[in-house]
């Protein structure tokens, strides 16, 4: 087993020249797109811009170590259970500050996706589909960019920090993620060897060229570059917002100077600079071996880091209109095998969902009383990416128009799980 | 504690001397749950484990009957130890508590609760005049309590990662602690002050790829001349999450504080859990992993082990009886084995 088997690269971090070939490739694509068969639903997103964060913790999050915690039985392992804001609701003893930041959360814990795959997992969770040779379905995150990225935005709407990227599949390239590390973004500032006077004049003569040019022939085409230069140099403008050291020392320190701490704070500046969808990743939870020493290891840095996050998001008005989800490709076993460890797990696991559209501290589903099976109000990929689309205002049941072919946003064989939803 | 004993002394009255070489499996148990910890006790007529339902058992060695010692603890528990007359157990837990128990009472209560570590206690070692008790865990704290009626002593801060073995010198003046990122501190136990920082660094290992800290000083054991110590755990740890690393032992000139020995098992996957100097001057490391269960035995002036032992199942934790003929190794599969080092029973 190759355990860091999705890790990505961060390659993919943003650049001034890929924003910029992105947008230019994502505006030609427009040409035969429109957002969605609902004539109603693009101003329906225009009256309050909605917002996604989805915490990735890659490998796979043991449900018993976070959300479903088992104590006492012969799956539980040596972790306790802890109560937390909601009256009633416990969760693992390795969470203890997110356990006060509970009554602005809900957890889902009877997932069974039935996949084991890390690949497949984590297709399904992200795009609320089965793979499959035929098709290719764009992730949450590109969703989200194109349906709630206000059109005037010069920011990209799909940015993933951490690790991994996301497909943006039928939806075009502008939709695809761009990859962030919690440093400033390289290339994006004006190069030094360009005087800022002799740029400003540089993009002026530029602009009387295209000017000139689209007055005799316009087409899609000059319309997408000359939207790709406006964009790109606006994003110039606003380089700061993708760079965390501009945040306060005192905020570093509240959000932990790790790795992980840096990106939540980065989620949070993103988010409050109008970025559509935000997904952190952390790794790595594929513990088949010492799994309980590598959670106290991992969500040792989540804990303080992630309940920061939320209580920032409350205490600014953003809970509001901002859906937060931690999610992982699967869960682990209830067998605690022989190296201490637990291993791939799609039948009985947990989704912490919270914020825009979602109920405060409820509990959705049962698992039974040592977590190796669902037994009450089973859902899967398909029943929470349809949620994730409702509540944050969109009609999961719409569709997408692909060149005269309409596409749904969500698998139509599946529907909300209406009793989350606000 | 001598080597020399009267084997099988209720059948034959021989003396025989211990042999890794004939080390051979001669009892075994089956208990409740997989077992995480083993002792025997100092008068050799119990093996106390631990399991992963939270429960202690105290097998009498003689008769293969069970007694459970259920109370306070509420998670795994992973150190045990004796009082030096046998009378008193002490267990660590990892909800960080330590308790006292009558150790040979026919249905044992708690005689006291502390709660000690703030998270995980990992190790405890009982001084060899029986007055203290070390006690580590998680918080990245050493503690010392007074065995008579609990109170702590001292606390020893120092280490900055969680600390994972402690171990009393047998001069009865030192302390030693071992944390994840293999520091060995040295503490004088009159003052609490460190007295140095022995580095064994080559048990940690941090794989970027899959954003880990592993490895750590497992065990620790002082030779029985006093002139090395040895500290184990694993090393070349290519892929943490999927169990694949092997047993490291390093073997370090007290005096100097330096490495002189990697005792290295080629070809087996796993760690060293437990490490125990027999008498005779020889190391003994319990191992288990990917690999399966071993034991393994090393000289002092040697990198390679001069025999290896594999048991039925990985190796949990490991204790030399007092006669330095038996050892006692807790398994995943539930069960304890009592191994002889000498020749099987014609």
């Amino acid at each position: 087993m190759l355990c860091n088997y999705s890790c990505g690269s961060n390659e993919h971090v943003m650049a001034r020249r890929q924003f910029l070939s992105q947008m230019m490739a994502g505006t030609a694509a427009l040409g035969g797109l429109s957002l969605f068969s609902q004539p109603g639903a693009t101003a329906q997103l225009n009256s309050d811009q909605k917002r996604i964060v989805v915490f990735n913790m890659h490998g796979g999050l043991s449900q018993l170590e976070s959300w479903d915690p088992k104590p006492g039985t012969n799956t539980g392992g040596p972790f306790r259970a802890i109560p937390t804001s909601v009256p009633g609701v416990h969760i693992c003893e390795l969470l203890p500050m997110t356990a006060q930041q509970m009554h602005h959360l809900s957890i889902v814990r009877s997932v069974n996706t039935a996949e084991n795959d890390h690949g497949k997992g984590a297709y399904m969770m992200l795009t609320g589909r089965r793979q499959t040779p035929a098709s290719n379905f764009p992730v949450l995150g590109a969703v989200a960019a194109k349906a709630l990225t206000p059109s005037d935005s010069p920011l990209p709407g799909h940015i993933v920090i951490g690790g991994g990227n996301g497909n943006s599949a039928y939806l075009g390239p502008k939709y695809s993620s761009v990859s962030l590390n919690g440093n400033p973004p390289p290339n994006i500032e004006r190069l030094s060897s360009v005087e800022l006077q002799a740029d400003l004049a540089r993009q002026e003569m530029r602009r009387k060229l295209n000017e000139r040019f689209r007055s005799q022939r316009r087409s899609a085409l000059t319309d997408a570059y000359t939207y790709s230069f406006e964009q790109a140099q606006q994003l110039m403008e606003r380089k700061d917002i993708f760079d965390v050291s501009k945040e306060p020392a005192s905020e570093h320190e509240r959000y932990g100077t790790h790795d992980f701490g840096k990106h939540c704070l980065l989620a949070r500046r993103l988010l409050e600079n109008g970025i559509s969808f935000v997904q952190v990743s952390h790794s790595n939870y594929d513990t088949h071996n010492e799994n309980f020493d590598f959670h106290l290891e991992q969500l040792g840095e989540v804990d303080r880091s992630f309940s920061t996050f939320v209580a920032d998001l409350a205490n600014r008005g953003m809970l509001e209109s901002t859906l937060i989800v931690m999610l992982s490709e699967f869960g682990r076993t209830p067998n605690i095998n022989v190296h201490y460890g637990r291993d791939h797990w799609g039948t009985a696991w947990s989704v912490l969902l919270g914020g825009c559209g979602i109920q405060q501290g409820a509990v959705i589903g049962k698992t039974n009383d040592n977590g190796t099976a669902v037994v009450d109000r089973q859902v899967d990929h398909g029943h929470l990416f349809h949620t994730y689309l409702k509540a944050v205002g969109l009609n999961s049941s719409g569709s997408f128009d692909i060149g005269g072919r309409e596409v749904p946003l969500a698998d139509p064989a599946y529907s909300p799980i209406e009793e989350l939803l606000v | 504690m001598t080597n020399e004993v009267t084997a099988d002394a209720e059948e034959k009255g021989e003396t025989v001397k211990a042999d890794p070489a004939q080390t051979h499996v001669d009892t075994q148990w089956q208990t409740p749950s997989p077992l995480v910890s083993c002792r025997f006790d100092p008068t050799g007529k119990y093996v106390v484990v631990g399991g992963e339902d939270y429960t202690l058992q105290r097998w009498d060695l003689t008769s293969g009957t069970a007694i459970s010692f259920k109370g306070p603890h509420d998670s795994w528990v992973r150190s045990l130890g004796f009082s030096p007359d046998g009378q008193t157990l002490y267990s660590g837990g990892y909800d960080g508590r330590l308790v006292w128990w009558p150790a040979s009472a026919e249905t044992p209560e708690p005689i006291r609760t502390v709660q000690a570590h703030d998270g995980w206690l990992r190790s405890l070692s009982v001084s060899p005049d029986g007055s203290q008790i070390a006690s580590c865990g998680n918080d990245r704290l050493v503690k010392l309590w007074n065995a008579a009626d609990g109170s702590l002593i001292r606390e020893l801060v120092g280490h900055e990662h969680y600390v994972y073995s402690t171990l009393f010198h047998p001069n009865g003046e030192i302390l030693l602690s071992g944390d994840l990122k293999g520091v060995v501190k040295q503490w004088n136990i009159a003052d609490g002050s460190c007295a140095r920082d022995i580095a064994a660094t080559p048990l940690y290992s941090q794989n970027s790829g899959q954003g880990v800290d592993y490895g750590g000083v497992r065990a620790l054991s002082i030779s029985p001349d006093g002139k090395y110590l040895a500290a184990g755990g694993l090393h070349k740890a290519t892929n943490p999450l999927g169990a694949v690393n092997e047993p490291l032992v390093l073997l370090v000139d007290w005096e100097k504080g330096e490495v002189v020995h990697n005792h290295v098992t080629e070809g087996v996957n796993g760690m060293s859990w437990r490490l125990i100097h027999h008498p005779d001057g020889y190391l003994i490391s319990g191992t288990g992993g990917g690999g399966g269960g071993w034991i393994m035995y090393f000289n002092a002036d040697q990198d390679r082990e001069f025999f290896r032992f594999q048991m039925p199942n990985t190796v949990r934790d490991m204790d030399l009886h007092p006669d330095g003929i038996r050892i006692a190794t807790a398994h995943y599969d539930r069960h304890i084995r009592i191994s002889r080092m000498i020749s099987k029973p014609a």
